[in-house]
């Protein structure tokens, strides 16, 4: 496990390298990137212009929830790298290439084409969280929470990524669809829950366990009570629900391997 | 102390692949099964050269493919390096090296000295090792003055010289190569196919060569397996091919004077045009005892030898298999 | 009618992506329900926003939805084809051809439009009106108002994707302005808010800006919040020319230097 890490980190710092030789061009794609995911906050801003609260929260706390999300998905969007385009890979015929160097499928298909112009997201996100932060009433407890919220948020949107993105493995048809849960998972996670009947929280919490990676957290760091009555054990467990996640996201990930050397293209 | 165990063992090789065909006069897709790959029996020792060699759509590609393990089989026995492709895919990779023809396996924007690093981090070949084989290689394919060329920006001939330092940095006991001449201008053919037989001699590498081009063959392979449709129809020498296939070298003799045509023992005429006349003779007879008869009787003013066309032994081939 | 059968050649092609259509349909629900409970919470806090009521707020969540693969909102359709042509070279030889090159991909589009907006847009719409129950076309004349309108958007945002496209005669590669594009798209349109949400000047400059076209207007039409039709047309055909001549003009600038470098 820890070799497949280190050969991740070294073929991501070469892809950083090469990238480096052309300065002007990766600024401004990362600026860029800063930028385009920023308009999602302008959004929110701009609803909070017409309001006080959404849902009972206010622009602070929506700020937290925002920027939280935000940031875990900067970080996975940044670890998973090209696993959206498997499709692609295994059209021309890339990915039967990776098959055949010592360096496990997945660790090559998410270091590869390394950039870090996800960077511009997670700075963006990083200022508005941090600003968001600023409200808050810190405990240690709190700040450890808060910490466990970000990584697991970013493992959780990881296993949810990877997962989906498998299902190109038997189709590529059908990537439309597997968008509606990975950015629609993405998309609401910027909102507080409790804008959703019941039975759509339970589905985000059970199914696609995104409420973990900010919402029930959150409701910890901003000594809320759950809106639906959900057990407040829920704002601790984020870890479980990133490991779940990832272990579902693996299996799955194999099982598309399986499939695709035992079919063939 | 075990039983020796070739390199390569393939027995009773199978892959059937499940195709949905649109059949007109029907709305839904049906399935069809096709046998891509059947019966297939060979072995390989450490250190040989192979041509493997069949028409498009023969099953090469998926024997290769079920070697390196990108394909399961779907019947029978592989074991490469005593390893089962499919199954110890990760460690039969850092013992072999593939080459593909079509398709680079270097990184397109990158410099090529960045993917030979890349290779140097995946297979975790010790520095040292590495600097002498990128050393090595890099100067024998003559690639030094294209090291920071991003790879996008090479010839066909420095891509396939880049593709096959990229699969040799790691030393590996065999190499696939899958038309790996295919595109060059014959110097670069020539340069690469003694690059290749140097490979063997010096270092023993066995070399796995799937081609169409038969002067490949005829240049490197001592072996020759011909497959067709999904399995093997010939698997020995290059020179019993010749004999198998029944095939005749052709003398062609430039005359003085138009003359009837030529009568010498063991040729025979095949083509008479103006003064020169085509005469062909079984394969396995020597040319000498043919040249002195039609010397001695003619006036000759030029001869000239023309080998078999392989095409001609192998299309023979086929069609025996096929009917038998 | 040559640029009939190029359109319904594109109609055709299109039809074929059945799994992708279908799923897309699916795509845009999950969006249209994550987008209407959102506008509900807003518009509950605040009943009057914009001068639109919660029903008129979530209608426009699904018009929008329905817009988005119809007018191309995110980038793509026949400009990206396009786009390959001039990065593969192949454009030089398309310049020779006695048809107009920017009538061509406005045909190629139109027809993938009418694919999509059979597709992509009745889909979501029909979900919309099923789960939250959303308001219709309120008369005849509206309703042609809108499809008229929703023509007059799918050609700006033709013209918008083809000045992207046409970049790549300079940058080798339109992704980099695509993906900005996109963006500035979805936020201008009033895809992610309603522009009649935008405060100040902020909400001025974007209501005169032809994103606006996509979006904001066909909805305003729709939702029977525009008594002036001839004008909130007139503002769609002013920008439908103006960047439509654009495109004629680029391409002009682009073939001198394409002869002039010799393709």
């Amino acid at each position: 496990m820890v070799e497949h890490v280190g050969t991740y980190g070294h073929i991501a710092w070469l892809w950083i390298r090469a990238a480096w030789q052309y300065p002007t061009s990766f600024v401004l794609l990362a600026v860029g990137n800063g930028l385009i995911t920023g308009l999602d906050f302008v959004g929110l801003w701009i609803m909070f212009s017409h309001l006080e609260r959404l849902a009972g929260f206010s622009l602070h706390e929506v700020a937290l929830l925002y920027g939280s999300a935000s940031l875990a998905l900067g970080i996975a969007d940044t670890v998973i790298g090209s696993v959206e385009r498997i499709g692609t890979y295994i059209r021309t015929g890339r990915l039967d290439q990776m098959l055949t160097k010592p360096v496990p499928l997945l660790v090559q298909v998410c270091a590869d084409q390394f950039t870090l112009r996800r960077l511009g997201r997670i700075t963006q996100a990083a200022v508005v969280f941090g600003w968001a932060c600023t409200y808050v009433e810190w405990t240690p407890l709190r700040a450890i929470v808060a910490l466990s919220m970000i990584l697991s948020g970013a493992v959780v949107f990881f296993g949810l990524f990877v997962g989906f993105s498998s299902i190109q493995f038997w189709t590529i048809d059908a990537t439309e669809f597997a968008n509606a849960f990975t950015y629609g998972g993405a998309t609401v996670t910027q909102y507080p829950l409790s804008i959703f009947p019941k039975e759509v929280l339970v589905a985000l919490t059970f199914v696609i366990p995104v409420a973990f990676v900010n919402w029930y957290p959150c409701l910890y760091l901003l000594g809320r009570t759950d809106p639906a009555g959900m057990p407040e054990a829920f704002q601790f467990v984020s870890p479980l629900a990133a490991v779940l996640s990832v272990a579902l996201a693996l299996l799955v990930w194999r099982s598309g391997v399986r499939h695709y050397t035992s079919t063939g293209s | 102390m075990s039983a020796h165990q070739p390199l390569i063992d393939v027995h009773d090789l199978e892959r059937t692949f499940v195709v949905r065909r649109k059949v007109a006069g029907r709305r839904r897709r049906t399935r069809e099964h096709v046998v891509a790959v059947h019966d297939l029996t060979f072995s390989v020792e450490a250190g040989e050269m192979v041509g493997y060699i069949g028409a498009n759509g023969a099953g090469k590609s998926t024997t290769i493919k079920m070697l390196t393990g990108i394909l399961v089989p779907t019947g029978g026995h592989v074991r490469v390096a005593g390893l089962d492709p499919s199954r110890d895919r990760v460690k039969l990779a850092r013992r072999i090296g593939v080459v593909f023809g079509q398709r680079s396996t270097l990184w397109w924007d990158l410099p090529l000295r960045d993917s030979f690093e890349l290779l140097q981090k995946m297979y975790r070949i010790p520095l040292p090792r590495y600097r002498e084989n990128l050393e090595r290689y890099v100067e024998l394919l003559d690639l030094s003055a294209q090291l920071d060329t991003p790879v996008r920006q090479l010839s066909l001939g420095q891509r396939m010289r880049g593709d096959i330092t990229a699969a040799l940095l790691h030393d590996p006991e065999v190499l696939y190569l899958d038309e790996p001449t295919i595109g060059l201008d014959v110097v670069s053919k020539g340069r690469l196919r003694e690059f290749l037989r140097s490979l063997n001699t010096e270092r023993g590498t066995t070399l796995i060569l799937t081609t169409h081009d038969l002067q490949d063959i005829e240049a490197l392979c001592d072996r020759v397996i011909v497959i067709d449709q999904g399995t093997s129809v010939y698997d020995g020498s290059l020179a019993g091919l010749h004999v198998q296939g029944g095939s005749t070298r052709t003398l062609v003799v430039d005359l003085v004077d138009e003359a009837a045509p030529i009568d010498v023992v063991g040729a025979t005429v095949r083509k008479v045009e103006g003064p020169r006349q085509w005469l062909s003779f079984p394969s396995e007879s020597s040319a000498a005892p043919i040249v002195a008869a039609v010397a001695a009787s003619y006036d000759v003013a030029d001869l000239s030898i023309q080998e078999p066309e392989i095409e001609e032994v192998i299309r023979d081939l086929y069609a025996r298999g096929r009917r038998s | 009618m040559l640029y009939v059968a190029v359109a319904t050649r594109a109609f055709r092609r299109y039809s074929t992506y059945r799994a992708a259509t279908l799923s897309g349909i699916f795509t845009n629900s999950v969006f249209g329900i994550i987008y209407s409970y959102a506008y509900l919470a807003l518009w509950q806090a605040n009943p009057t926003a914009g001068g639109y009521d919660a029903q008129d707020a979530v209608t426009y969540v699904w018009i929008g939805q329905a817009l988005l693969m119809t007018i191309a909102l995110w980038g793509g359709g026949s400009t990206d084809d396009l786009a390959e042509r001039i990065r593969t070279g192949d454009i030089a030889i398309d310049i020779y051809r006695p048809v107009g090159i920017v009538g061509w991909y406005l045909a190629t589009d139109l027809g993938r439009a009418a694919f999509h907006l059979l597709t992509r847009g009745i889909g979501p719409t029909l979900v919309g009106f099923v789960l939250f129950g959303i308001s219709l076309p309120s008369s005849p004349l509206i309703a042609g108002a809108f499809a008229l309108s929703l023509v007059l958007a799918i050609v700006v945002s033709f013209a918008i994707r083809f000045l992207v496209a046409s970049t790549a005669f300079w940058l080798l590669d339109q992704s980099g302005v695509k993906v900005m594009s996109g963006a500035f798209a979805i936020f201008f349109s009033g895809l992610m808010l309603p522009l009649v949400l935008f405060p100040g000047w902020l909400g001025t400059v974007a209501r005169t800006l032809p994103w606006a076209s996509y979006v904001q207007v066909p909805a305003d039409i729709w939702l029977g919040k525009r008594a002036d039709l001839a004008s909130a047309l007139g503002f769609q055909v002013f920008w439908a020319v103006v960047l439509l001549a654009a495109c004629h003009g680029v391409l002009h600038l682009a073939m001198r230097k394409v002869v002039v470098q010799g393709g």
